[in-house]
């Protein structure tokens, strides 16, 4: 019975890594940059939704658009600000290490708003624990949420890309930006609609991360950020349907390595199976291996 | 193109600026040594306000801690408490007539940061450093202050190595003490005989207090069941070390880390119907003070703690009571480590008859002698005394939360948990055994 609580357990946490990393996956598929600062927008996420239930007063439900919408508005923000003037400058290390720089500037931004000081996150989830098997299986209602949510957002981006006029000229711009442009695709559009929707899902992700493991630092969005990244190369960066994939082996790698080897090395196998993947398919998972001519 | 040029000027033009600058201050250092001429200066610029300032001169008393960042709690609630020690002490006259100023600067938790910081002190002059607050910077100034010979005391560094110079002494317990004490205190009270732990594998602090807490279980009527750790890097999910421990059938326990990450422990066993006794260290303190945090969820749990704002006794009350009215808040365990530093560094410095004029090596020497032989009534014990390896000798007080506050727990009725004066330890030793 272990055995399922883990593997619902680590199917949980992937599925909070998977959510984040689609954030990741959809901006370097488009833009062809690592925005760091993805990890610290989902803290921000969760601090927003603290403070509208805590001193607004509102409902957790429109406490979550609230950090949807703010979140939507700083993604594009940031984009502007910080990322387009030197997307098309010649080294893409400048917009890496400028992204590295607004990650840190918001969680300064953090501390000095709201304190070093660690927050219990009071969960935003109503829906109760389910329990199987006569008390030895709990699940609790924040797994439950978790893993629909991520099965609905999935979803409901797959047919967004497939289907809507946005989605395909998303598709072009991460193809070839260039002829993208040439055939009349605003293409600063596109990649900012790109940040906006990367951004709202960091908004739902924090919410989800800290109804789950309810804690909130400002340092809270760094870790879980940087594993979803490596989520996201490990079922192959740009893809969609690889981020999920990677986020779920993700999270239930680390819980079983925990859970049946060591709990001291579980972040060391996870590495280690990360290491071992790339090897064999350098491009991720399910990446795609072009080659670039030169 | 012309642009480029302006600006590489100018960057050359601020760059030779700031390496002259660093010569200057370079320069400043071996100043240091004529203490006399400084401190007249500053007593004239002082206005004469404080008569007795200018007669005795001034103690520069210097400090490190982490300001900002992660354990910003932690430092913040030093430099409180040392800086209301401080202002006591200069308003009740002083040491031996002499004012004391403190300094302090911010090391972010990091070793390289607190080096810097202790360089920055001692270029202004420090005499005494109290700090580091946290074990990994702490063991990084104890070996560049015992080069100079320059007094250290740490109001919280727990690690074995904080104190290795003897230079270095300590208020708090070391982390292999805690592990010991946690040990005897479950044994003996028969908390439990199935034991789990789980700790911080990448942390000195938790893993110490584990490994002298797991030494000292063998010789208890408990069995350590399940060991767990985590890592910094995954401090999120402890779904996993708590369904271990409750399948090994533990009934206790024992989580040797700070209380950010017990809230969430606890968290989560609630979730999944887990309810053992949870038994932690000093880093527990401050659990309460979680915002948002929902207090039943604490409810039963003990842990060691060398100080409890709650407690009846008079210093406690007077120093809570001070540090409400000066910062708004309840003072923690960290604050009243670094006001009873504070007053152990004055104790010392009238037992040595130090005086504002002579060299930081020379107070050095004079206070490591002092050290052993003073004995402090302050608000983290009662007798503090320190022996001559730089630990400090005094009695662990036990605090169990309950209906959402923290109760200091009588030897005697430990089940009750009642808020008495924990003074009489032996007292209820005795009565214990019969």
């Amino acid at each position: 019975m272990s055995f399922i609580s883990y593997l619902i357990n680590g199917i949980s946490l992937g599925s909070v890594y998977a959510i984040i990393a689609l954030g990741y996956t959809m901006v370097y598929g488009i833009a062809k940059m690592l925005n760091f600062a993805h990890g610290d927008v989902i803290m921000i996420g969760a601090y927003v939704v603290m403070a509208s239930i805590t001193r607004a007063g509102l409902p957790p439900f429109a406490a979550i658009l609230v950090s949807i919408v703010f979140c939507t508005v700083l993604g594009v923000v940031i984009e502007t600000v910080a990322y387009r003037p030197l997307l098309n400058a010649a080294s893409s290390l400048a917009v890496l290490i400028t992204a590295i720089g607004v990650s840190y500037l918001l969680q300064n931004i953090a501390l000095l708003i709201f304190g070093a000081n660690t927050i219990s996150f009071a969960s935003v989830v109503s829906v109760p624990a389910l329990v199987l098997a006569g008390g030895a299986l709990t699940i609790t209602g924040e797994t439950i949420v978790t893993i629909i949510c991520c099965i609905v957002i999935m979803t409901a981006l797959m047919v967004f890309i497939k289907k809507s006029k946005a989605g395909q000229a998303m598709l072009a711009v991460s193809e070839d930006k260039g002829a993208a442009q040439l055939m009349g695709i605003n293409v600063n559009g596109t990649i900012a609609l790109t940040f906006a929707i990367g951004s709202a899902l960091a908004a739902v992700a924090g919410v989800l991360l800290c109804s789950a493991y309810p804690t909130l630092t400002p340092y809270t969005g760094a870790m879980p950020g940087i594993k979803a990244f490596v989520a996201a190369v490990f079922g192959g960066i740009g893809s969609i349907p690889g981020a999920l994939i990677g986020g779920i082996l993700l999270g239930v790698i680390e819980i079983f390595g925990k859970a049946y080897i060591s709990s001291q090395m579980a972040d060391a196998i996870v590495f280690g199976v990360l290491i071992v993947i790339l090897l064999v398919k350098p491009a991720g998972i399910l990446g795609k291996n072009i080659q670039e001519k030169v | 193109m012309k642009l480029k040029k302006v600006l590489c000027i100018a960057m050359t033009a601020a760059v030779t600026a700031v390496s002259m600058a660093g010569c200057g201050s370079g320069g400043d250092q071996p100043a240091g040594t004529n203490e006399g001429a400084d401190t007249a200066q500053e007593g004239e610029s002082d206005g004469g306000s404080e008569s007795d300032a200018a007669a005795g001169g001034t103690f520069k008393i210097g400090g490190i801690g982490p300001l900002t960042g992660g354990a910003a709690v932690y430092g913040i609630a030093v430099k409180n408490g040392a800086e209301l020690a401080v202002k006591e002490i200069n308003e009740a006259g002083g040491i031996n007539g002499a004012q004391i100023e403190i300094n302090y600067q911010d090391d972010e938790h990091d070793a390289e940061k607190a080096v810097n910081a202790y360089n920055t002190l001692k270029d202004w002059g420090a005499q005494a450093i109290l700090g580091a607050v946290t074990s990994a910077p702490c063991v990084a100034v104890g070996s560049v202050s015992y080069e100079d010979n320059i007094f250290m005391l740490t109001p919280s560094g727990t690690a074995v190595d904080c104190v290795k110079y003897d230079n270095a002494f300590r208020v708090c317990f070391s982390d292999p003490m805690q592990g010991v004490e946690s040990a005897k205190y479950i044994g003996e009270h028969g908390l439990a005989t199935k034991v789990a732990a789980i700790y911080d594998s990448s942390d000195v602090y938790s893993t110490g207090i584990y490994q002298a807490f797991a030494e000292e279980a063998e010789n208890q009527d408990f069995e350590v069941v399940a060991a767990e750790a985590f890592t910094s890097e995954s401090k999120s999910d402890f779904s996993v070390q708590l369904q271990k421990a409750k399948d090994a059938g533990a009934e206790l326990v024992f989580l040797p880390f700070y209380y950010s990450e017990a809230a969430l422990v606890l968290n989560q066993a609630a979730g999944m119907d887990f309810k053992p006794v949870f038994f932690g260290c000093d880093g527990m303190d401050g659990i309460l003070a979680v915002k948002g945090f929902d207090a039943a969820l604490a409810d039963n749990l003990i842990f060691l703690s060398p100080f409890t704002p709650t407690s009846p006794d008079e210093t406690i009350q007077k120093f809570v009571g001070d540090y409400e009215t000066a910062y708004g808040e309840t003072p923690n365990q960290f604050a009243a480590d670094a006001y009873d530093g504070i007053y152990a560094i004055k104790a010392a410095m009238e037992d040595g008859n130090v005086t504002p004029d002579m060299s930081p090596s020379d107070i050095c020497e004079a206070l490591k002698a002092a050290m052993v032989n003073i004995t402090i009534d302050g608000v983290t014990a009662k007798n503090l005394t320190w022996e001559a390896s730089g630990e400090p000798s005094k009695e662990p007080m036990v605090v169990k939360i309950a209906n959402g506050d923290y109760a200091v727990v009588d030897d005697d009725d430990a089940a009750a948990g009642g808020a008495e004066a924990v003074n009489n330890t032996e007292a209820a030793d005795t009565a214990d055994a019969e």
